[in-house]
Parts: C-alpha cells; sequence; structure tokens
C-alpha cells in the first residue's frame, strides 16, 4: 500500500519538476501514461516506470493498483491507457469494451507463481490443490485434518477486483471447471490489498492466504503445492517448467495497437532493461521462457514479444 | 452622554460622500438601493441549490438502482442472503451487508454514547474553565484525524490486541471496527450534547438548588431531562457517521460477506461493499447497478437516521 502510494506521490512530483524544466526538444517523445490495474504487479510496473523515466524524462507514467479488475473497467471506461492484469480478460469483458468502442490488445509482459503462505510457525510445508480447495471452500476447518496443529483456519483472500483472486477462484475453488458452483467459503476475510494479506499472515498463526510471488518474503512461509504426487515451491525455475501447478501470466492491456509514448513504454516493458525489473520484484521474465506460452490474445490477435 | 451619541449618529447618517452628486454617487446609491435583493436573493438560491443537489443525487441513485431491477428480482437482492457478484450467475442479496452495517453501528453507539454523554455532561457541567478550554480543544483535535489513520492503527494495534485478548482466529472482525467508528463519533456526539447542556436555562439549575439539590442530583434530574432532545440528536447525528463510514470499516472489518452472529466476527459493511467492489465494475453492468441499489439502501438508512435527528433538534429549540 505504501508503495502504491509512493508510486502516485512520484509521478505527481515529476509533473511539478517538469514545470520548470528548461525548453524541451519537440522531436523528443514526452507526454503522461497511465498506467491502472493489477495489485500483484503495482510495485514491479512502478519500478519499470522509473527506469523508463530515466531515459525519456519527459514521459510521465502514473501507476496506480487497486486490482486487475479496476485496470480493465478503467480501460473500458477510458480513463487509462495501459491496463496492467493478473489474469486475462473475461470474453464478457471483452464484449462490453467493443460495444465501447475500445478493442482490448493483450500482451504477456511476465510470469507469475500464485503462492500460498502461512505464518512461519505453522508446521505444514506442503498441500495439495485438494487441500487448498477444501480449506478455501470451508469443508476443511482445522489445520489438524492436514497434519497441522489443532487451530481453526482463517482464509484470506484478496477482494473481487483482484485479478489474483479470479484466477485463485478458477483453479482452486472451482478446481479449473467454468461451469463449477463452488464458492469461496462465506468466513472467508476479503482483504483490500496484498500487502495486508502479507501483515496478516506474518501476525497470525492460524491465517492462510495466496498472493503473487512478488511478495513473498521472510515474514510468511510459502507452501509446495502439489496437483498430483510432487508438490513443488513457488519458484522461478519451476514457474518457467511449469511445475508450479498455480502458474500464470502477467498481462498488459492497451485500446488496440499501442501508439507513440505508449507503443514506446509497452517496448521498454518487453525490453532487457524493463523484464530486469520483473526479476528483480520476484516475477518470472518473459524473454527466458519457452516460446509457446499458449496465451492467446483476447481479440484474436497474436501476443506481441 | 445622549448628546454625544446624537452626534455620532449625525455624523454616520451624513457621510461627506452621501453629499456629493454627480455620476459616481449616483451609482453608488442605486447599488446600495438594489445590493440587498441580490444578496438576497443569492443567499435563497444558495440554500435551493442544497435541495436540488439533495433531490438530484436522489433521483440518481433511485434510476441507477432501479436498472439493476429491470433484470434482478427485487425480493432476492432485499431478503438475498448470499453477496456473490463476480459468481455466474451472480447473486446480490443486501442482507448479510445490511446486518453487518447494523451489528457494527449498533456496537459502536453502545460504546460511544455512553462515553460521549458522559464527557459532555463533565465539559459542560463539571470541569473547571481552564480544563474545559483545553478538552474541548482536544475533542476537536479528535474529530481532525483522518480516518484511513485510524484504519492503519486498527491494522497493526487494535487488531492483533482484541485477538489476544478474546482468544479470536483473527482480529479483522467487526469488534476493530465498531470501536475505531465510535472513536470517530465521539466528537459529534460530545460537541453537540454539550451544547445542548449549556443551553438549559440557568434558572432551572437555580431552581433546583434552590430546593436543595445536590449538584449530582441537579445534574442527573433536572440538566440533562431538560437537554433531552439535543443529546438525542447528537446521538442520532453520531449514528449517521457511523453508518456512513467507509475506509475504518473497509480496512479493520475482514469483509466476508456473512451474515454475522456475533460482533467478533469478521463483517462485510454496505459502505465497504461499495468502496471495495466499485473501482473493477463495468458502467452499466449488473454489479454496477447493485453498487448503486446498496447505495440506496445506505442513502435511505442516513436520511431516515437524520431526520430523526431533525425532529429532536427541532423540539429541542422550541
Amino acid at each position: 500500500m505504501g508503495l502504491r502510494h509512493q508510486a502516485i506521490l512520484t509521478s505527481v512530483m515529476a509533473i511539478f519538476l517538469a514545470g520548470c524544466g528548461e525548453s524541451i526538444d519537440p522531436n523528443e517523445p514526452q507526454g503522461f501514461i497511465q498506467a491502472k490495474g493489477s495489485d500483484t504487479m503495482v510495485n514491479a510496473i512502478q519500478m519499470v516506470s522509473e527506469e523508463f523515466m530515466k531515459q525519456y524524462p519527459h514521459v510521465f507514467i502514473a501507476v496506480t493498483g487497486g486490482g486487475s479488475g479496476v485496470g480493465i473497467a478503467s480501460l473500458i471506461n477510458k480513463t487509462c491507457d495501459v491496463a496492467t492484469a493478473s489474469r486475462e480478460m473475461k470474453p464478457k469483458e471483452i464484449e462490453i469494451a467493443n460495444k465501447r468502442g475500445v478493442y482490448p490488445k493483450e500482451i504477456v509482459v511476465a510470469f507469475d507463481g500464485v503462492a500460498v503462505i502461512v505464518n512461519k510457525n505453522n508446521p505444514i510445508g506442503k498441500l495439495t490443490i485438494e487441500d487448498l480447495h477444501n480449506i478455501f471452500t470451508g469443508k476443511a476447518t482445522n489445520w489438524k485434518q492436514f497434519g497441522g496443529r489443532d487451530l481453526h483456519i482463517v482464509t484470506l483472500s484478496r477482494e473481487v477486483s483482484s485479478g489474483t483472486h479470479m484466477y485463485f477462484k478458477e483453479e482452486v475453488i472451482q478446481l479449473g471447471k467454468k461451469d463449477s458452483k463452488e464458492e469461496f467459503s462465506g468466513e472467508t476475510l476479503l482483504l483490500t490489498s496484498s500487502q495486508a494479506i502479507v501483515e496478516e499472515v506474518a501476525g497470525n498463526e492460524e491465517a492462510i492466504g495466496y498472493l503473487g510471488m512478488g511478495y513473498l518474503s521472510d515474514r510468511t512461509k510459502a507452501l509446495q503445492i502439489a496437483k498430483s504426487a510432487e508438490a513443488y515451491s513457488p519458484n522461478i525455475e519451476n514457474v518457467l517448467k511449469k511445475t508450479y501447478p498455480l502458474s500464470r501470466g502477467l498481462y498488459a492491456y492497451t485500446d488496440g495497437e499501442s501508439q507513440g509514448i505508449v507503443k514506446l513504454f509497452i517496448e521498454f516493458t518487453l525490453s532487457p532493461a524493463g523484464q530486469k525489473q520483473f526479476a528483480e520484484s520476484g516475477f518470472v521474465p518473459v524473454q527466458v521462457s519457452p516460446p509457446t506460452t499458449g496465451s492467446q490474445s483476447s481479440t484474436g490477435e497474436t501476443v506481441a514479444r | 452622554m445622549p448628546a454625544e451619541t446624537n452626534e455620532s449618529t449625525i455624523r454616520l447618517c451624513v457621510r461627506p460622500e452621501a453629499q456629493e452628486s454627480g455620476f459616481y454617487a449616483s451609482v453608488k446609491r442605486l447599488w446600495r438601493r438594489i445590493s440587498e435583493p441580490i444578496i438576497e436573493l443569492c443567499i435563497r438560491l444558495s440554500g435551493l441549490i442544497v435541495v436540488i443537489f439533495v433531490f438530484l443525487i436522489f433521483l440518481f441513485l433511485l434510476r441507477d438502482s432501479l436498472s439493476l431491477f429491470r433484470d434482478y428480482p427485487l425480493a432476492q437482492f432485499l431478503f438475498g442472503r448470499k453477496w456473490l457478484p463476480i459468481s455466474d450467475p451472480p447473486q446480490f442479496g443486501v442482507i448479510p451487508l445490511l446486518l453487518g452495517s447494523l451489528f457494527v453501528t449498533f456496537w459502536a453507539v453502545l460504546i460511544c454514547v455512553p462515553l460521549g454523554v458522559g464527557s459532555a455532561m463533565f465539559i459542560a457541567e463539571v470541569a473547571p474553565k481552564a480544563l474545559k478550554n483545553v478538552l474541548k480543544s482536544f475533542v476537536e483535535i479528535l474529530a481532525a484525524i483522518p480516518s484511513v489513520v485510524l484504519g492503519f492503527l486498527g491494522i497493526i494495534w487494535l487488531g492483533p490486541v482484541l485477538r489476544d485478548t478474546f482468544h479470536l482466529s483473527t482480529g479483522m472482525c467487526g469488534l476493530t471496527g465498531s470501536l475505531l467508528l465510535a472513536f470517530m463519533a465521539l466528537p459529534t456526539i460530545i460537541s453537540i450534547s454539550e451544547d445542548a447542556l449549556t443551553g438549559v436555562p440557568r434558572s432551572y439549575r437555580e431552581a433546583a438548588y434552590g430546593l436543595g439539590a445536590t449538584r449530582w442530583q441537579t445534574l442527573w434530574r433536572v440538566v440533562l431531562p431538560s437537554a433531552s432532545s439535543g443529546i438525542v440528536a447528537a446521538v442520532m447525528l453520531g449514528i449517521g457517521r457511523v453508518v456512513g463510514e467507509t475506509m475504518v470499516v473497509l480496512m479493520v472489518t475482514g469483509n466476508a460477506p456473512v451474515i454475522p452472529t456475533s460482533i467478533l466476527q469478521p463483517v462485510r459493511t454496505l459502505t465497504a461493499t461499495i468502496a471495495g467492489e466499485m473501482g473493477e465494475t463495468v458502467g452499466g453492468s449488473e454489479h454496477y447497478y447493485a453498487l448503486f441499489a446498496v447505495g440506496l439502501v445506505l442513502f435511505i438508512i442516513t436520511f431516515a437516521v437524520n431526520f430523526v435527528a431533525d425532529l429532536f433538534l427541532r423540539r429541542a429549540r422550541k
């Protein structure tokens, strides 16, 4: 949350500082980009923007979080230039966008694993997807059932605007079945940011939560997750090899083919300098990944690289 | 003395520029004649504008909420027990949210009314003048604390403390929210009750003392009952503040859309739902209209509370 505010502050300050700048070469790229969306990606995108602004000092980028849904809604409502999302746009959203004359173009900017975290004092080290399903739907309510201590399980989730929430719901709650009617247990706490989940898990032995790999730290313990027999840790290697079961793409959406400074920014994000920032934030860069990502652009176009 | 007064009055009436003739002076005279109606009109307009705004807000809310009920049955909204906005098909049952708001408000009121009225009684009747001024300015400072700061305190300090005290599984529960909201409503309750108590005529107290009542008896049996309408109004305005507060509850109550049975459980309030979900909805979608309908429910509640408060304030003035 702090970083997000800092992000806004830096951009605002940048605008003020721009006011006292000397005359600008008209051929130099200049302008203002609004990037909004995924809370998972906000720190990484902020770091990319800072690098970008170092290279193009007359372009200012405001980075805001709030959740993938917020970014996508802003893109549709035409209040941002780049929507960042930790999930793909839903067909329904694309339909609404097209109706309003917005044609989202999808770009995969990095890969991520959704990590499941527990308190450091929790003896449990690994769970299966099935276990997670039972925990988050409320079918299992005590850590004893999984070999832990006799404690109630407190499930933490992000708000419904979060792309990670959507992803987790599809993969764990519905177990990948689109027509599944399963829901998060009513007892699940819906927190407004990934940082809030870290805080609660770090201070509560009974808690279990999920978040993007970029938010992993020593303050919480990430569980190994198993789909069948073998359990894997959420790390770069396992996400790249797709052995970690909760791996996903991170996306950026623009309205139509990006142009001008927005295009420059997207290119920069995919360049080694931009990808380095994702790697430093704990995500997996797209460049070292196998070329077949399987992600199809929602508008039918191929993914830009 | 009288002569002196007369002289100054005359000097006031016959100011030198008023005697001047010419264009400038006549404009000034004209202005003096028409300025009063203009100012009156402006004041009347600003009063009307407020009324129009409230009316338009209500119409806007009503229009967008009614759009929901074209596709979604009203009964299912009012009596639905599940709030699952992004499921397929979505469920917009307002009951868990409404109960969440009511639970949090009830407990906040239970905590802040005795405290608030008590402090008001102390400030108005008991405290010596110097202390009174200090206390009053502190109450004002209390009102100036931003709610997000209180919410942050709730997350890092109050939540964990409550969790350990009551052996809860999480500190993000209704009580954390209630306590912080009580804290936020205190300044409203204290200053309005204090005004009401100070407004009780001096003769009441003198009569009570004259009958041999002690200070406590006077305060409890004479002053407090005569200020009661003002105090009820203060409480109602406090409730209005608690019901409508968003940031604190969004941050500390856990936001689980479950029908609450205890204040020590996580709850999701009407306000937190709107704040938490509005950002991701696309204008014109069912979810968007559902949030407007939630807003309408909230508007009706605060309107009713304020209306009752106003009734009591009117009675207090009579």
